[in-house]
Parts: C-alpha cells; sequence; structure tokens
C-alpha cells in the first residue's frame, strides 16, 4: 500500500530560482534564505521518498488566461521546465509517475472532486523552486531524486478554491494513495505565500503575526485555518498571500495530528515572506517496534489517534 | 455596466483580478501573454500602437499599456502575473515595477522590503475595519510579538511608504 509519510510547505519565489540558477546562493541576502533550507535538505535525503505530491500554482506559464483550471492534476510522463521569459530554468526535466496520477484522478473524481487531467503540461518556478529548496540544486543533464505528481490550483484568478475545499481535497487525495496497491512512501507539498502582495499601491505588503498564527494553526488546527475567509488571506496577508491555501491541499492529506519536524521563516525574499515548515505523520502503531521502545501511555493515546484519524477519514 | 461592488474591494491600493476584471481584461492579458515570444516582442517595440490593434483593447487599456500605468493596467483586466512580462520586455526588474505601482522609488522600495515589508497597520482598509482578522488575534500570535520581525530592525522609518 502506498501512504503518505509526510507533508511540506514551502514558498516558491521566483527570485530564489534565479538566485540558484545564476550562483548568488553564498551571497548574503540569499545565504539567510537558503541556510534555512540545510536542515530540510538533509531530512529529506535521508527520508527518500519514491513520489512527491507538489501542490502549487502556474503563473501565467502553461495556463494563460484561456484557460483556467482550479485543480489540474499532472498524469504525464514527464514536465519539461517552462521558459518563463528568460529561458527555461536549467533544471531537469521533472519525471512524473503516472500510474500514480491516474489512479489519484480517478479515485478523487469520484469523491466529487472534478479535477481537470493534464497530459501534457510544461511546470515553472512554482513548481521546480520548492523542489530546489528540499532536493537542492540538481544538474540540467542529471535527474531530480523522485518522481512528482504535480497538482497545479488556480490561485491568480479569484476566487481560488477555499481553504477548506483545499483541505478536503487533500483528504481525497489521502484515501487515493493508500487504495494503490504499491509500496510506495509519498511526501506531499504545499507551497506559495507566506504573506506578500506584488501588485498595485500596497505591494510590499509583509505581515509576519499572521503568517505565524498560519504556520501555527497548519500544525496544531488545520480546521479551523481551513475556515479562515479568502477576504482575509488578501487583507491581511496580501492579494497574491492567498496562494497559501495551497498548503491547506498538503495538510489535509496528512493525520489530523502530526509532529513538526522544522519550521523557517525569513522576511524577504524579495518582495515575500519566506516559510517553510515540514510536517510528518507519526508512526502508525508498529507491532515489530514495541521491541526496541516500550509503548508508554502517552504512545498507545497517540497511536489510538492516528487509527481513529484512518477510520474517518476512509 | 458599472463594476459590482465586491467586500474586497474594501482592501485599499489592491485590485483584485476576479472573473469580471479577467473578462473585462482578457486583451490586455493576452497582449503580455504574446510578449513571451521573441518575435512579438520586437514587433511590439518597432511600433507599440501598431501592435497593440492585433489586440481586442478598449482606448483605456492601450492608453494604460503605451504610458505604462501599471495600476491602471490592474484595474481595466490586467493581471500582475502577465503585466510583468511587459515590464521584462522593457528591460525592468520586477522591483522598477513595484516601486511605479506604489509610488516609490526603486531604492524606497528595496529598502522597505528589507526592513521588514510594507505593514498591515492601517493598511487594512478604506472603511476603517482596522482590527486584524479573529484568525490572527485568537490564532495565538497575538501574545508576544514573533521572531521574525525582530530581524532587520531599526528600519521601520521607511515603512510607510505609501499609504493608499
Amino acid at each position: 500500500m502506498a501512504r503518505i509519510i509526510a507533508g511540506v510547505g514551502s514558498s516558491h519565489v521566483p527570485a530564489i530560482g534565479a538566485a540558484i540558477d545564476n550562483g548568488k546562493t553564498e551571497e548574503p541576502y540569499w545565504k539567510r534564505v537558503f541556510s534555512g533550507f540545510e536542515k530540510s535538505q538533509a531530512w529529506m535525503r535521508e527520508t527518500k521518498p519514491d513520489v512527491a505530491i507538489i501542490v502549487y500554482n502556474d503563473h501565467a506559464s502553461a495556463f494563460s488566461v484561456e484557460m483556467i483550471p482550479t485543480f489540474a492534476l499532472g498524469c504525464a510522463a514527464e514536465f519539461p521546465p517552462a521558459d518563463e521569459g528568460w529561458g527555461p530554468r536549467p533544471v531537469p526535466v521533472v519525471q512524473g509517475y503516472p500510474a500514480l496520477a491516474s489512479h489519484i484522478a480517478q479515485s478523487v473524481i469520484l469523491d466529487e472532486f472534478d479535477l481537470t487531467i493534464c497530459n501534457k503540461m510544461e511546470v515553472d518556478h512554482g513548481m521546480t523552486v520548492p523542489m530546489n529548496l528540499l532536493f537542492g540544486k540538481v544538474d540540467k543533464n542529471s535527474h531530480w531524486p523522485c518522481p512528482v505528481i504535480p497538482l497545479a490550483v488556480n490561485v491568480v484568478m479569484y476566487p481560488p478554491p477555499t481553504g477548506h475545499r483545499c483541505y478536503m481535497l487533500g483528504k481525497a487525495i489521502r484515501k487515493a494513495v493508500e487504495s494503490y496497491p504499491e509500496d510506495l512512501r509519498v511526501v506531499i507539498f504545499g507551497t506559495g505565500g507566506l504573506s506578500h502582495q506584488i501588485s498595485g499601491p500596497r505591494a510590499g505588503l509583509i505581515n509576519s503575526k499572521w503568517d505565524k498564527a498560519f504556520l501555527d494553526n497548519l500544525t496544531k488546527d488545520p480546521q479551523k485555518l481551513a475556515k479562515v475567509a479568502h477576504v482575509d488571506y488578501m487583507r491581511e496577508a496580501g492579494a497574491e498571500g492567498i496562494e497559501m491555501v495551497m498548503w491547506l491541499v498538503m495538510r489535509g492529506a496528512l493525520d489530523d495530528k502530526v509532529d513538526e519536524v522544522y519550521r523557517f521563516y525569513t522576511v524577504p525574499a524579495s518582495n515575500t515572506a519566506v516559510g517553510h515548515i515540514i510536517l510528518a505523520n507519526r508512526p502508525r502503531a508498529r507491532k515489530a517496534a514495541g521491541k526496541h521502545r516500550p509503548a508508554t501511555a502517552k504512545h498507545k493515546r497517540a497511536a489510538a489517534r492516528s487509527r481513529q484519524a484512518v477510520v474517518r477519514s476512509r | 455596466m458599472p463594476r459590482k461592488e465586491q467586500v474586497y474591494d474594501d482592501i485599499p491600493g489592491t485590485f483584485v483580478f476576479d472573473a469580471e476584471r479577467s473578462r473585462e481584461g482578457f486583451g490586455i492579458n493576452m497582449f503580455c501573454m504574446s510578449l513571451m515570444k521573441d518575435e512579438n516582442r520586437k514587433a511590439f517595440k518597432a511600433n507599440e500602437a501598431e501592435y497593440l490593434k492585433r489586440f481586442r483593447l478598449t482606448p483605456a487599456q492601450t492608453e494604460a499599456i503605451l504610458k505604462r500605468d501599471y495600476n491602471r493596467m490592474l484595474e481595466l483586466g490586467g493581471n500582475i502575473y502577465f503585466t510583468a512580462k511587459l515590464g521584462a520586455t522593457d528591460g525592468h526588474s520586477f522591483q522598477h515595477l513595484a516601486a511605479l505601482m506604489t509610488g516609490n522609488t526603486q531604492e524606497g522600495y528595496a529598502k522597505m522590503m528589507l526592513g521588514g515589508g510594507r505593514s498591515v497597520e492601517g493598511n487594512r482598509s478604506r472603511s476603517g475595519k482596522d482590527a486584524p482578522s479573529a484568525f490572527v488575534a485568537g490564532g495565538g500570535a497575538a501574545k508576544k510579538s514573533t521572531k521574525p520581525k525582530s530581524k532587520p530592525k531599526s528600519k521601520s522609518k521607511s515603512k510607510s511608504a505609501k499609504r493608499k
């Protein structure tokens, strides 16, 4: 059985990609950003997921204003980096995982999430920047450490899907993954944010209090977070800060109770507050593991909770 | 038909790219998208007004583009991810556009960002809804000041770059 073992939240600021591509990561301004991801890269190397599902948004690259799908799942075998005006980023073509992707599509559509299927799609910085932040710099002629299933969410044209809808889609994705027969360890990414506004006279808005509350609730009370209205995101976290709803897809795909493995926050990367979090599902009640670690009352309660969570989500 | 008043129109200095603006601004955004191709950039640069005739634009939209009035483009249905392509065609960094839109100098804008960005305080609402959202107030973040702000300190003077 495939299962989701952890979730990653990460900003996807384009200038971060440019800093990597132009060899500026050691400059003090950028070092401040990249040093926050060193532990994450070590965590990722150790975790070695078999597949990553990456929730991101396209920025006038693959989708123009001609077609604006609310949720679009990439089922292709590969996803080339898009030319965003300066030539495609010098990163490897992203390999897909079509068998699992189409399984997810079929499962979640029958669960009433009407996805758009993309069998040919280019991916922009929204996806490749978080990949670099978590997997490190990868030579164009080499390959990313694992295949990826992209899920593009419209957050460019208002209204994006609600936070609650995103959260529930995450639950449907989890159910789909868990009904896939192959033994796969899956990590899911939510990307974008945190607070930023890049349009209009109010551009440059940053709200660190909001961002902290967002991260705190993401870990501890995602259901409360899922109720936050779009207008609150836009007012408090900037017109483009509404991207944060995408993190709720990631959160919905995890257990109700998770462990916060790591968190990083810095302001700014160009116009944006950079936020990053790693949330891990707690190990399922492992009978064999009992030999090494005597189950304390706390562990038993945690195991019981995670079993309940699984039952609830079915 | 005048634009229907929306709840988010109360947010100052912000043009939300909603379904209505998306419909109205289709021509602006398709024009911007065309600039992804080098031959189109050259054709546009050779004769801007002529090139713009290829797109379904209102006179006001054409004028906003020719004048590089980025806020007006947003108001008339342009989206920032698209209009940024026009800025790139002109050889400008995004910060240049941000400075234009905020009525700041590029240096001033850069300084404001290094100082932690534009504060939300006083920038939430045109109609005086200045209280933080219940989510932040009750989210456990209000109890004490958060660490991130403390990093680039003593730059608060540049924060009120422009309030609208």
